[in-house]
């Protein structure tokens, strides 16, 4: 009690250790600066300048956490956050995401439409706030991080404002993202309640204690914050809203909210499994268990009826987050290691997607599968690009995405989880059905009726119908690029390999 | 480094690399010559590798350390005339592909140079995992080869064969992967050694008897929808019909072995135990494959399922070998598949060509080709009566020992099997007569071969004659492998199998 005490002694001036929180700092202040810079209307300082400060906002950021990778752990403003590698690791690729997104997004509608410094500058809050969130060490940085991450996005979701659909994406986030908050916020409560901290450390050594398991109270705080977070991670059967929002949202947004948004959760999820709940993780392992086979199940039955891409990328999200539960699960630094490897190539599996989507739809192609036809004749560099991001997520050697699944297979099968990775295999062979379909509308089917046609067709409002995909040299660039490095870490996994070592060492430092 | 083994997987892409240099029309016939260089690296490998010869040409290199997943190839008396094979049935393939006009042609000659890479990859493979990565691998390639340049009447049909195809054995594959990854997890946990998928470290740390079984099941149904055995051949016709006869030759000839191949590499040394429990249910499989493949072959009118169901009907046979669990039926069942591999090569370009004077591959258009062609049909009837395994030739050799293998381990399921003999003579006699004898169809022309199409099909029929001649050149270095392949079953009798089981269970 002593030391609680003493704790609380020292909340009057919290020590803060200026040095780990540059990089948080440079993301605050940078996205004050940039809605700054985007005040000044000259064209070249909204078409340029802008998204260059953003850019340099989130590498400059990225650059400090980059200098904390194996860094000892550090806890700043007593015990609000721990900056370890586990935090580092995802605050990277926060930061990636992000700027795949800006690029995706530099001469999108939304950006004209929405104004440039407002896009990049909530942009560059969403990544604070998830970069705070990964490092949470507290529940009330946890919904601090969650709100001010939330917040920004569902603004995001409504960007295209001169369409329909993405305003009513965004009200749907709104109003199903506020649902998710406020329950975790009443998970939170209730297990503040039954432990009487918020502090993880605390929380754990509480849960240590023979007495408190069977706790009501501690059972309901637990079960309404998963719950939260399961809506934040598209986690079945709290999915629903995602294949609407995916749809409606501004594609460089949706690109952004499939990982990150993703990643953010797994994040908070790892980190409340690894030290806050790890007394309790015996018991929660069944139900999460049997979470991840619903969402796999559910998310790759779903994905196959669609006809809209990005419908279909919502789904296929879904059932890759029951993949990453699995590593949640088994509990282990292995399957902590497996979960984050399959985090960061998630990254590049769908960045290249969504940028094949926004070339189509600026072609004025829409997002349907139809879209795709005649693709492989026509621009060969896109076309590639989505088939090998399509082979990847469907887990085939020799891309990222067979090394992952490898990964979750071997930590399920390691921690006697056997029928946990046989689910895994059979989720992936269901996934060919729709990841299939993608390949043979690009290469077997015939072009669509005249393309000569289709930009006579009613366009969705905003798309530019005079770009064709030569015009967007920038699309095709990153698709290519996160295509190669999917191919790339498939064959070479070791660095990622070794980012998501170091992550899982953190991790597993957490339960002591 | 040992450099030989990784140079056969990087050839074929050179190959393909230069080619694609050329204009589009040279294209193909640059691809065809590029693979005789494969040719003749191989035959080197060949003349070295000397009666009684262990792991050749042997390469380990950590890969995934954190996952012990080795980059480790060998060579040896089991997959060396696998290796050959495939060699020479993508050069016939690539050589047969070259003489057609073939749309977006780089794209056709990468895809099938990619698809042997994964094909010799698998035979290659000494680690397991590289082994299953090899063995999905090769699916892709396959996938657009069938896809995009498959032939089929109905729109969307080539489409529909591809993804069919796609599923079956990926799903199959799928399976595969996982129960790859248990076998060696558990090994590791089990035998608390460190992890590691290599054959060799596998072998050393056998899992326990309930583990067995179920990573036996994972893997069996992988390799019997690749055979493909039925009740899991479902893809087969559909695909057979829509693949590009080329491509076929590659796919029929060499990939279906790889089911095989994965039972005498993988399953009999790696899941002895598993195996133990399951032979009864395979050896009925492997009857099954015989008698349907058969009758299902003498029933056909297209030429390619007559081939395609005697397959099923020979490769029954290779699995009957397999599970006799005896060291004469696993070299029976090893010279059955480099022989059937070889027959099926020529059937193939012979379908081709008959098609070409029939204007159709089905039988029912055929008839009296062999009028003026006194050539084709004497090279026709080599090939024919080397697939019924007519004695004499190394067909024959084979099925012998399977036989014999099975006969002294199974008597009744060797018994049953040995029906199939009589079978594939009907249905191959059957096929022979309707398309060369008989009256000719409405639109036939008969006409003797011409200069490349002799030379096409020329090497299948020198390997079958040269075989049949001096069949113990592939007896001898084959022996070694066989036995390696069945050691875990010692004296093959069935009570020191039981007997054996019973001391591991301790």
């Amino acid at each position: 009690m002593s030391t609680v005490l003493a704790a609380a002694t020292t909340v009057k001036a919290p020590s803060v250790e200026w040095n780990t929180m540059i990089p948080y700092l440079i993301l605050g202040a940078g996205a004050i600066v940039t809605l700054f810079v985007s005040l000044l209307s000259t064209r070249s300082v909204q078409r340029v300048l802008t998204p260059l400060v953003a850019v340099a906002v989130l590498v400059g950021s990225g650059v400090f956490f980059a200098l904390q990778l194996h860094e000892p752990a550090k806890t700043v403003m007593s015990g609000a956050m721990r900056v370890d590698d586990l935090a580092v690791v995802f605050s990277l690729l926060f930061i990636a995401s992000a700027l795949a997104s800006i690029v995706l997004a530099l001469r999108s509608s939304t950006a004209q439409n929405f104004g440039r410094g407002e896009l990049y500058s909530l942009l560059i809050t969403v990544v604070l706030g998830m970069a705070v969130l990964a490092a949470a060490e507290n529940l009330v940085t946890l919904f601090l991080g969650l709100e001010l991450f939330s917040i920004p996005l569902y603004v995001l979701c409504a960007g295209d404002l001169l369409r329909k659909g993405s305003l009513e994406s965004g009200i749907k986030y709104l109003i199903i993202g506020s649902l998710g908050s406020a329950t975790l916020l009443y998970g939170l409560a209730f297990i503040y309640g039954a432990t009487g901290t918020t502090d993880y450390f605390r929380i754990a050594a509480q849960l240590s204690l023979p007495d408190i398991r069977g706790d009501a109270i501690l059972l309901v705080g637990v079960a309404l914050t998963f719950v939260g977070l399961a809506f934040k991670a598209s986690i079945a059967p709290f999915h629903q809203w995602t294949p609407d929002v995916y749809e409606g949202a501004p594609t460089p947004i949706t690109s952004f909210m499939a990982v990150a948004t993703k990643a953010a959760a797994f994040a908070v999820i790892l980190r409340l499994t690894g030290q806050a709940l790890h007394p309790i993780m015996d018991n929660l392992q069944p139900v999460l268990a049997v979470l991840a086979v619903v969402t796999i199940l559910v998310g790759n039955l779903g994905a196959m009826g669609q006809t809209s891409l990005k419908r279909m990328l919502a789904y296929s999200g879904v059932a890759q987050a029951g993949y990453l539960l699995v590593g949640v699960v088994v509990s282990t630094a292995l399957g902590a290691r497996g979960t984050v490897f399959y985090m960061l190539i998630y990254l590049f599996m769908n960045v290249a997607p969504f940028a094949v989507i926004t070339a189509r739809e600026r072609a004025g192609a829409g997002s349907g599968y139809d879209s795709l036809r005649g693709l492989g004749r026509e621009a060969p560099a896109l076309a590639w690009s989505m088939t090998i991001s399509m082979i990847a997520l469907s887990g085939l050697p020799i891309t990222a995405g067979f090394i992952g699944k490898l990964f979750l297979i071997e930590a399920a099968v390691a921690a006697d989880y056997a029928w946990l990775a046989v689910a895994i295999v059979l989720g992936s062979a269901l996934s060919l059905t729709y990841y299939l379909r993608v390949i043979a509308t690009i290469w077997m089917s015939p072009a669509r009726g005249a393309s000569s046609v289709s930009s006579g067709e009613p366009l969705i409002a905003g798309a530019a119908p005079e770009a064709d995909s030569s015009n967007h040299p920038e699309l095709v660039a990153i698709a290519v690029i996160a295509a190669l490095a999917s191919i790339f870490f498939g064959v070479w996994p070791g660095p990622l390999l070794d980012l998501a070592r170091d992550a899982a060492i953190a991790f597993a430092q957490l339960g002591r | 480094m040992n450099l030989a083994l990784t140079l056969i997987l990087l050839i074929p892409l050179a190959g393909v690399l230069i080619a694609a240099l050329m204009p589009k029309n040279q294209v193909g016939p640059t691809a065809a010559i590029a693979t005789l260089i494969q040719i003749g690296f191989m035959a080197v490998l060949l003349v070295q590798f000397e009666v009684g010869d262990g792991l050749k040409g042997f390469v380990d290199e950590m890969w995934i350390p954190e996952l012990g997943i080795h980059y480790s190839l060998g060579l040896d008396g089991l997959n060396i005339f696998m290796v050959a094979l495939t060699s020479v049935a993508w050069s016939v393939a690539t050589f047969s592909a070259s003489r057609r006009e073939i749309s977006q042609p780089r794209m056709f000659y990468a895809m099938l140079a990619l698809a042997e890479v994964g094909t010799l990859g698998a035979f290659l493979a000494q680690d397991l995992i590289l082994f299953v990565l090899f063995f999905d691998l090769l699916l892709v390639p396959f996938y657009f080869l069938i896809g995009m340049w498959g032939e089929s009447e109905e729109p969307g049909g080539a489409r529909r064969a591809t993804a069919t195809f796609m599923i079956y054995t990926l799903a199959g594959s799928l399976l595969m992967l996982a129960a790859a990854v248990a076998l060696g997890v558990l090994s590791s946990i089990q035998n608390q050694s460190e992890i590691s998928f290599q054959f060799a470290d596998l072998a050393a740390n056998p899992v326990s008897h309930t583990a067995q079984q179920w990573i036996f099941v994972g893997f069996m149904i992988a390799l019997l929808v690749k055979m493909p055995i039925p009740p899991l051949h479902g893809w087969m016709p559909i695909t057979y019909k829509a693949t590009p006869l080329p491509v076929l030759i590659a796919l029929s000839a060499v990939v279906a072995k790889l089911g095989a191949y994965g039972f005498l590499r993988v399953v009999l040394p790696l899941l002895p135990e598993g195996v133990d429990s399951f032979q009864p249910l395979l050896l009925l499989f492997a009857v099954i494959a015989i008698i349907y493949g058969s009758v299902m072959a003498f029933s056909q009118d297209e030429t390619r399922l007559v081939v395609g169901y005697s397959s099923i009907a020979q490769i029954g046979f290779v699995l009957l070998g397999i599970f006799a669990l005896d060291a004469k039926g696993a070299e029976g069942a090893i010279l059955q598949m480099v022989n059937h591999g070889i027959v099926t090569i020529g059937l193939f370009l012979i379908i081709g060509f008959l098609a070409e004077r029939a204007g159709s591959e089905k039988l029912s258009a055929m008839g009296g080709l062999a009028r003026n062609a006194p050539l084709m049909a004497t090279l026709f009837l080599i090939i024919a009566l080397a697939t019924l395994a007519m004695p004499g030739s190394a067909n024959f050799v084979g099925e012998t020992y399977i036989l014999f293998g099975a006969f002294t381990t199974e008597f009744v399921w060797g018994a049953i099997g040995s029906v199939g003999i009589v079978l594939a003579a009907m249905y191959m006699l059957r096929f022979f007569q309707r398309a060369m004898h008989g009256r000719e169809g409405g639109n036939t022309a008969s006409r003797e071969l011409n200069v490349p199409e002799f030379a096409l099909l020329l090497p299948a029929v020198l390997l079958v004659l040269a075989l049949a001649i001096y069949p113990q050149y592939l007896v001898e270095r084959v022996e070694g492998g066989a036995k390696s392949a069945v050691s875990a079953f010692g004296v093959s009798d069935d009570d020191v199998a039981t007997t054996k089981v019973g001391e591991d269970a301790k």
